[in-house]
């Protein structure tokens, strides 16, 4: 839904509250959601997940979600699924290369970083795309991986 | 412009202290030389003696010649069978690397095999889209982006294993390039992208085609207020244009060049329009020359290869130098042009 992604970038800043708040939940639900199993349940959330990010940003599913670094627009959108900024071949209207009537996937990052928080996250260095983990929920990576983060611990017991 | 300790063509130069690369190009530069590359077009031939003579028309002018890598996603001879040929040679060749045609496996041993054959530099690149060249019905591949590619030859050059972490028993001693468009929008991010990909291991760039100096000159002055200038050789891109047509057809279909109306007049109203641009180019490459904080200048003249010595030597960058080529003779004396 090329409309639904383009309001995401306009109201990225709302969308980062949204999600800071979210993610929050994910972490503090850590403890249910193991005992429930993550294997158990990474096809319904994953399923979940497509949905929502589906609808919101035309979300592919890569599985490291970068939307926090490039302005709630989603890089695998790019022809070129570029994560560290816009190639070389942006036309002068600052639409794509690649699709001459979408408007560059970077400069509607680049512009929606700036309606951002901390849209200054845009500037990190992105790793390459791992593909095995294509499909997979990020939600529920995020919440495995914040919580370990945040009860170091814990984490190391288990 | 030879080295104290020149090696026989086609050996490593020893690296010297705070260099990375065995070759030529990072010499010159870290001399703080107004450096000069060429590019030169792959042919569409299995005959190395093409490629010999490709670049010959370069000797005495240039100090890196760039190997393409199916510039505008038209295949021809591949960036790494040009810069083996030439590297034999003792040329200095900067092999381009785009991100279009291969993945990282493939890429990651093309970086290796080149290192061995001698290649000193590597220039990472996007591509452009399989859309603009001749074979549209090809899979574009982008396994890896000209960030996370610039990423992963520094980490095989200085952390000696490959992405996936296996260990590397040589690493490949390279100067590693990065090109930029200062000329696109979103003009306001394209130093940030820049800086980027020189936190990501960028030593070297070369930029995108220069007919709006002022718009270059803007850029600049961000490079130089965030110091990237310090931290990165900026070679900035050039040619010539054969004419108003030209111009335009370049300018609609060669992805990310910027041709100001105001060149595009200025050949339209001459008699001798390849002459104009030849003019022109001179002109922009003697304007990039006062530009603090720019290192040298990468001149892309397509179809009119032959031009390249001309347009060096009326410019007077070299300031009288000599750069090496394989006939150079001790003590030669070029009359030339001084800056």
């Amino acid at each position: 839904m090329y409309i639904v992604r383009r309001w995401s970038v306009r109201n990225a800043g709302l969308l980062e509250t949204v999600y800071d708040g979210f993610e929050r939940l994910l972490v503090a639900m850590h403890p249910v959601l193991n005992a429930i199993g993550y294997s158990r349940l990474e096809r319904p959330v994953a399923a979940a997940e497509k949905v929502v990010k589906g609808f919101l940003f035309d979300c592919q599913m890569c599985g490291q979600c970068a939307l926090s670094y490039t302005g709630m627009s989603c890089p695998m959108n790019c022809p070129k699924q570029l994560r560290n900024g816009p190639c070389g071949g942006v036309r002068a209207n600052g639409n794509c290369e690649v699709k001459p009537e979408m408007p560059c996937v970077w400069v509607e990052a680049w512009e929606g970083s700036r309606r951002m928080k901390h849209g200054d996250a845009i500037h990190s260095v992105q790793v390459a795309v791992d593909f095995s983990l294509a499909g997979r929920s990020y939600w529920l990576i995020t919440a495995r991986e914040k919580y370990a983060q945040q009860h170091p611990l814990e984490e190391s017991r288990a | 412009m030879r080295f104290d300790d020149e090696p026989a063509p086609g050996d490593p130069f020893r690296i010297l202290p705070g260099h990375y690369s065995t070759g030529r190009f990072e010499r010159v530069l870290r001399a703080g030389k107004f450096a000069v590359s060429a590019e030169l077009s792959p042919p569409d031939s299995a005959d190395p003696e093409e490629v010999y003579a490709r670049a010959r028309v370069f000797d005495g002018y240039v100090d890196a010649i760039n190997a393409t890598d199916g510039s505008g996603a038209n295949c021809h001879m591949s960036s790494v069978g040009v810069c083996a040929l030439l590297t034999r040679k003792g040329y200095s060749t900067v092999m381009q690397i785009s991100c279009r045609d291969r993945n990282r496996l493939a890429i990651q041993g093309d970086v290796l095999g080149a290192a061995a054959m001698g290649v000193a530099n590597v220039m990472c690149l996007t591509g452009d889209g399989v859309q603009a060249g001749d074979h549209p019905m090809a899979k574009p591949v982008f396994d890896l982006d000209a960030v996370s590619l610039v990423a992963t030859v520094k980490s095989m050059r200085d952390e000696s294993h490959f992405q996936s972490g296996r260990r590397l028993t040589t690493p490949p001693r390279l100067f590693i390039g990065a090109a930029d468009n200062p000329f696109v929008p979103p003009l306001e991010y394209r130093v940030e992208r820049l800086r980027k990909k020189i936190a990501a291991g960028a030593q070297f760039i070369q930029t995108q085609y220069c007919f709006d100096v002022p718009r270059l000159k803007e850029y600049m002055s961000r490079v130089r207020d965030l110091g990237l200038h310090e931290q990165a050789f900026i070679v900035v891109g050039t040619g010539p244009l054969a004419s108003a047509n030209a111009a335009r057809w370049i300018r609609d279909h060669v992805p990310g060049v910027h041709i100001p109306d105001a060149v595009i007049k200025r050949l339209e109203g001459v008699t001798k329009p390849r002459l104009e641009g030849r003019k022109l180019c001179m002109e922009i490459i003697q304007e990039i020359r006062q530009i603090e904080g720019v290192a040298g200048v990468h001149v892309m003249a397509y179809r009119q290869e032959e031009s390249v010595a001309e347009l060096v030597d009326a410019s007077g960058v070299l300031e009288g130098r000599v750069p090496w080529y394989p006939g150079l003779k001790e003590n030669t004396n070029i009359k030339r042009a001084t800056g």
